[in-house]
């Protein structure tokens, strides 16, 4: 006699003996497959055959030998990038279909661990009795159930199984992963909180599609022997152990006791039938879809066609028949739907007809999808006519609306108006039938006579929606359609609707995004804004948004169109006010909390409008604008920045027109636009904005040839100049300041030459004030800057000493002018220049004392242009006694110096303060250069 | 089937050279019949004389007493399938009661001191196929409260009406039993409708029999309320491994029968019966 546990471990073993008489009393219960799996059952010596391995471990083993190949996929011709995956409507299902009952799992799986071995009997190896273990946790004894799931529960309950499906198969437990995988496909059979099915079948059906892929892979690794097969192989070239192997699947999943699971688990495998037959899936697929009319419950029915057709699609997607012929048994099953059993199922329930209903939409819009997908119009208007013909078929037609082209839709608009004014009113919801329709009408176009009648029909019907949220839902959809082919008329009459429908009871609040989608769509049609905003009902709308964030995230979207739309600057006051009111809600939203980065782009929207305003040769208009907007804008500073940069182009714009001489109101009018300036800078935070902008304003005013004005502007860039911090941020991080500092003091410098000094002010009383507050500035330690500056004050002065200046402004005298070359005038820069040199020479000389060779290089590489390069090098080859290669380093600086001064300071006024100052500390090389400035100074002059 | 040898080679591993007094192949076919714990009260004179049936035997030494060669030694071997007189090789057939089993049983006798080694293994009778070219045998049924017998109250009964046809009763053990079915009406509502396939064992002989019947396969094709006059189908697989081609003999018999099993809502069973003959083609 076989020894008995090898029996128990058959993998047909659950489905064996039972004593046929004694069914009767034993059906109450439970119709789980394994209700036999207690009777008594002679030991099975077909098992002592099996040598102790059960078909499926042998096979794995079989191929373990061979590594597992990566999945690939498949590239079928046939179905195109134009066909919305399943991938895509997973999500939307399961957000879609919630729940918030308690959810129950009842499995036949217990857990692996934490039951005490049964059969310590010693003589039954460890091997066998860990196989027995493993059978007993899943024969009825460990039947479980889980109540009271919230859906999250449920959620990761499935998740749990998916996992343990894969480590099941990864650790070699064939019997157990398909265990897994037919226990949870027995949960579809459960239509328990009916509203959350939908939900449970994506869930589900993930598990069966990793099972499925699992099994392909495998036996695909098993043929991989010598190379693998290729993409299109045929069953030929599969070899014998491979097959065998699959046909041991079918045969297993042939004996799956209930209807439900077999049927999903054959689906799920179907793909696995290309290694046995060449019409394998061909001939299968007919059988399978006959199969599914033995589901009773229609629900549970339309579900498993969807998921063929979906498994259909991936594997087969020529075989269009199939496709059909499941269409067409849907239809033969619809009467099913309005059936007495569901009835009774809803009342248990308590589920009204219209939400139940609303389940079978993505099934039915699946199935459709893939029939019509590609199919020729013959078929479409067949499918259409066999709708038609059924009662009740609203939740058919508004499948059809989804899943049909659009344009197939498009042209029958009117055709599917009227089917949808004669569907039962207590079924499908009638808002949801239009909703579709409007999908398909955004994205064809109906003939153009029906446009306004299919508008007009639609709408009345959506006009009279109750609850608000079913209404905004189809009405959003619905401006699409108006925007795309009428005026702002019309658009204008549906906005008025909305705000009618959405205002009681602040329903708005619930319903910000499809307001927002709104708006959007609006805005994609209408590009010219001053029609958007001729609209009497637009402003109004927007209106309705009163939570912040969604006001600011609707303005920010309309600013983005108007900047990216809008080609020429406007002065349209509706635009403007509209405009302006809209920005104005961004600014406003601008508080302690919000990011730079937001700010940032909040500005950038705002300026983007400031710039386009122009109110053309009305400059006091527009500068009464900027005053507005300085006013609106105030907390955001780049806004302000462009402003004045607006202000500043304004007054040269006047200046422009009036060909350099203003008039007494032009100049008028220039003066207050310095004031503007003048007022609105220190506002600022940026100290170098204010800078960068006092020194700006000041030419723009010194170019309108206002005076005083641009005085105030240079001395208050002056007064600011210490208030400059040693170092500021920027992008985050802490930098030294020095560096813009000095190209700020720069440009000034350049600036300063043709400003003419103030009579009451002393002679070149801004060239001091700057110098002074160099002086006073608290430098870095060990910086040159100071030592910079002075050195470029040196040009200036240069250029301020000669006879006519470098350049000028018009109908502004400079101090060439007025001074006139007075020699007073020169001794006061040659006074200045002599300080300057003095200080330059003071620095070096603590150069010297330091390190000489690797300070002075630093300080002086800085300085030299190729010009004074290129001159120093003709001189040096002029001159007899050039300085040797080691001293290469200096030379530039004081070439420098010598440039610089040259002409102005008498050369014997300078080298009788040189040759003291630098022979001591500096050294022969210091004297070499020295020498050589000499021979320079006397070679130029 | 008579032509067929059966092959193949002794395998032996071992570290180091073994000692052995003679090793011996055995070819044995057996039918065995059991009476099932119900029938043992009834035929217990009977009981005593079922006895094992044997329809082949053979015996051949492989190697004499000698020595084997450490390592894998093969030795290959060929038995031809003789019968004894004019008993038929049936297929083999593990069932409950009855069982066919060929087995293969190599022995190595051994010195005294060393264990006398064993080992036996399976291998499978399959017929050959039939010659004659089997002529589907369709059946039409029709399932009314009038049709059912063994109903205790008639009256109780609610009203039903179910059709249908199997395309054949006469299967190819290969291929699946098909058919169709419809629910044309029922007061009640269907709960399951299911395909159980039942083996009928018979032991006997000139005495008595005794005849049990076991549930093979329970294949459910439909599940709930299924749409009326919509035909569903029928199609079941044989399992492997548990069906054979139907056998009758002098002192056996195993056959096949399927019921058509009707669970209707209020837990009323319905049951249509149809005897199957399988063979292979």
């Amino acid at each position: 006699v076989a020894p008995v546990e090898f029996s128990d471990y058959h993998p047909l073993k659950s489905i064996t003996v039972t004593d046929s008489k004694s069914r009767r009393g034993a059906r109450k219960g439970s119709t789980s497959s394994s209700s036999s799996s207690s009777s008594s059952v002679a030991p099975d010596p077909l098992s002592s055959m099996l040598d102790g391995t059960d078909p499926l471990s042998m096979f794995a083993a079989a191929s373990a030998t061979t590594c597992t190949i990566s999945s690939r996929r498949e590239k079928e011709d046939e179905v195109g990038v134009d066909f919305e995956p399943w991938s895509s409507k997973r999500g939307e299902i399961l957000a879609r279909f919630t729940t918030t009952e308690k959810l129950s799992i009842n499995l036949f799986m217990g857990s692996e661990k934490g039951k005490a071995p049964s059969l310590a009997s010693s003589a039954v190896s460890e091997k066998v009795r860990t196989r027995l273990e493993e059978l007993d946790d899943l024969e009825e004894g460990s039947q479980r159930e889980l109540l009271n799931l919230s859906q999250q529960d449920y959620v990761n309950r499935i998740e749990e199984l998916n996992q343990s499906l894969k480590e099941a198969w990864a650790s070699d437990q064939k019997v157990k992963a398909l265990k897994i995988v037919i226990q949870c496909s027995k949960l579809l059979s459960d239509t328990a909180v009916i509203q959350f099915y939908p939900s449970k079948f994506v869930l589900i059906t993930d598990i069966l599609d990793t099972f499925g892929r699992l099994v392909y892979e495998r036996i695909w690794s098993m043929c991989s022997d010598p190379r693998p097969l290729p993409d299109s192989f045929t069953a030929d070239e599969v070899n014998d152990t491979a097959k065998e192997t699959c046909l041991n699947w079918f045969f297993k999943i042939a004996s799956i006791r209930e209807l439900i699971p077999r049927l999903y688990v054959e689906v799920a495998l179907l793909k696995c039938n290309r290694f046995l037959t060449k019409c394998g899936i061909q001939e299968t697929v007919p059988r399978l879809t006959a199969m599914i009319r033995g589901i009773g419950d229609p629900l549970v029915a339309v579900y498993a066609r969807a998921y063929l057709c979906r498994i259909g699609m991936e594997v087969a997607p020529h075989l269009k028949d199939s496709l059909n012929k499941n269409f067409f048994d849907l239809l033969g099953t619809f009467r099913q739907i309005h059936g007495d059993s569901v009835q009774n199922q809803l009342v248990l329930q308590r589920v009204e007809i219209p939400v139940y209903l609303t389940l079978y939409s993505p099934a039915i819009h699946w199935i459709l999808q893939c029939v019509s997908y590609r199919a020729p119009e013959a078929l479409l208007t067949e499918m259409m006519e066999r709708c038609k013909k059924l009662g009740n078929n609203a939740l058919l037609l508004n499948s059809v609306m989804w899943a049909f082209r659009a344009e197939f839709i498009a042209t029958r608009a009117t055709d599917f108006i009227g089917m949808i004014k004669d569907c039962d009113e207590a079924g499908f919801p009638q808002h949801l039938l239009f909703g579709s329709l409007g999908r398909s009408l955004a994205c064809a176009d109906p003939p153009e006579a029906e446009r306004l009648p299919i508008l007009n029909e639609a709408w009345k019907v959506i006009t009279k929606v109750r609850s608000p949220q079913d209404y905004i839902n189809c009405a959003e959809i619905w401006v699409e359609f108006t925007c795309r082919h009428f005026t702002k008329r019309e658009v204008n009459t549906v906005l008025s609707d909305i705000i009618k429908h959405m205002t009681p009871d602040r329903a708005f609040e619930d319903a910000y995004p499809q307001l927002q989608s709104v708006i959007r769509k609006i805005l994609t049609y209408f590009h010219d804004f001053s029609v958007l905003f001729s609209m009497e009902r637009f402003l109004p709308f927007m209106d309705m948004f009163q939570k912040d964030s969604v006001r600011v995230g609707v303005c920010l979207s309309i600013m983005d169109v108007f900047i990216k739309h809008q080609q020429e600057p406007t002065r349209d006051p509706v635009i403007l006010n509209a405009l302006l009111h809209v920005c104005k809600t961004m600014h406003d939203s601008v508080n302690a909390l919000t990011l730079e980065d937001e700010k940032r782009s909040l500005a950038l929207l705002i300026n983007g409008f400031i710039r386009m305003v122009s109110f053309g040769r009305d400059f006091e208009q527009q500068l009464s604008f900027c005053v507005e907007a300085r006013a609106t804008f105030c907390n955001l500073e780049p806004v302000l920045v462009q402003l004045i940069h607006t202000v500043n182009q304004l007054a040269m714009e006047t200046r422009r027109v009036m060909r350099g001489s203003h008039s007494r109101k032009t100049a008028a009018f220039v003066r207050a636009c310095a004031a503007y300036s003048f007022i609105t800078i220190p506002s600022l935070t940026s100290i170098f904005s204010r800078l960068n902008l006092y020194l700006l304003s000041g030419q723009v005013a010194l170019a309108n040839q206002c005076l005083s004005q641009a005085d105030a502007f240079l001395k208050a860039a002056v007064s600011v100049l210490p208030e400059v911090p040693r170092s500021i941020s920027i992008e985050g991080k802490l930098r030294s300041s020095e560096g813009f500092l000095l190209d700020f003091i720069n440009n000034f410098l350049s600036a300063l030459l043709v400003v003419p000094d103030h009579p009451e002010a002393g002679v070149l009383f801004l060239v001091r004030g700057l110098l002074n507050m160099v002086q006073d500035y608290t430098w870095e330690d060990n910086s040159d800057a100071k030592v910079h500056v002075y050195i470029s004050a040196l040009p200036l002065l240069a250029a301020m000493s000669q006879e006519s200046y470098l350049y000028s402004i018009p109908k502004v005298d400079s101090n060439e002018t007025l001074y006139g070359g007075d020699p007073k005038f020169l001794a006061e820069i040659n006074k200045l220049c002599e300080t300057l040199i003095g200080q330059v020479l003071d620095h070096l000389k603590t150069l010297g004392r330091d390190e000489v060779g690797r300070t002075m290089p630093s300080l002086l590489s800085t300085r030299p242009s190729s010009q004074t390069w290129l001159t120093f090098q003709t001189c040096s080859t002029a001159s007899p006694c050039s300085p040797g290669p080691e001293d290469i380093d200096c030379i530039p600086f004081f070439l420098h110096i010598s440039m610089c001064t040259g002409g102005i300071v008498s050369p014997c006024n300078c080298i009788l303060c040189l040759v003291p100052t630098i022979c001591q500390p500096v050294s022969w090389r210091a004297l070499n250069v020295l020498i050589f400035i000499f021979q320079y100074f006397i070679w130029t002059s | 089937m008579l032509r067929e040898v059966l092959a193949g080679v002794v395998a032996i591993v071992s570290k180091e050279a073994v000692q052995h007094q003679g090793i011996t192949l055995t070819m044995e076919g057996i039918v065995n019949l059991q009476l099932s714990s119900k029938s043992v009260g009834v035929f217990e004179a009977f009981y005593n004389s079922v006895k094992p049936i044997q329809l082949i035997t053979s015996n051949i030494e492989v190697v004499k007493q000698g020595k084997v060669p450490g390592g894998k030694t093969e030795i290959p071997f060929e038995f031809p399938l003789h019968t004894k007189g004019n008993k038929v090789l049936y297929e083999t057939y593990h069932g409950v009661f009855v069982n066919i089993q060929y087995t293969l049983r190599c022995d190595m006798k051994r010195s005294l001191l060393a264990k006398d080694l064993s080992k036996t293994c399976e291998f499978m009778v399959h017929c050959l196929p039939q010659k004659a070219k089997l002529q589907p045998t369709p059946v039409d049924f029709t399932i009314t409260p009038e049709t059912l017998q063994n109903v205790r109250e008639r009256s109780l009964l609610p009203k039903f009406l179910i059709r249908g046809h199997l395309d054949a009763t006469n299967c190819v053990i290969t291929k699946p039993l098909t058919g169709e079915l419809v629910v044309e009406s029922s007061d009640v509502a269907i709960k399951s409708i299911e395909l159980q396939l039942v083996r009928v064992e018979t032991c006997g002989c000139a005495e008595g029999y005794a005849r049990d019947a076991t549930e093979i396969q329970n294949i459910q094709i439909a599940e709930g309320d299924v749409c009326h006059s919509l035909p569903i189908p029928i199609y079941m697989v044989f399992p492997r491994l548990f069906t054979c081609p139907t056998l009758e003999t002098i002192n056996f018999k195993v056959e096949f029968e399927v019921n058509v099993v009707i669970v209707l809502h209020d837990e009323h069973l319905i049951t249509e019966n149809f005897p199957l003959k399988l063979c292979r083609a």
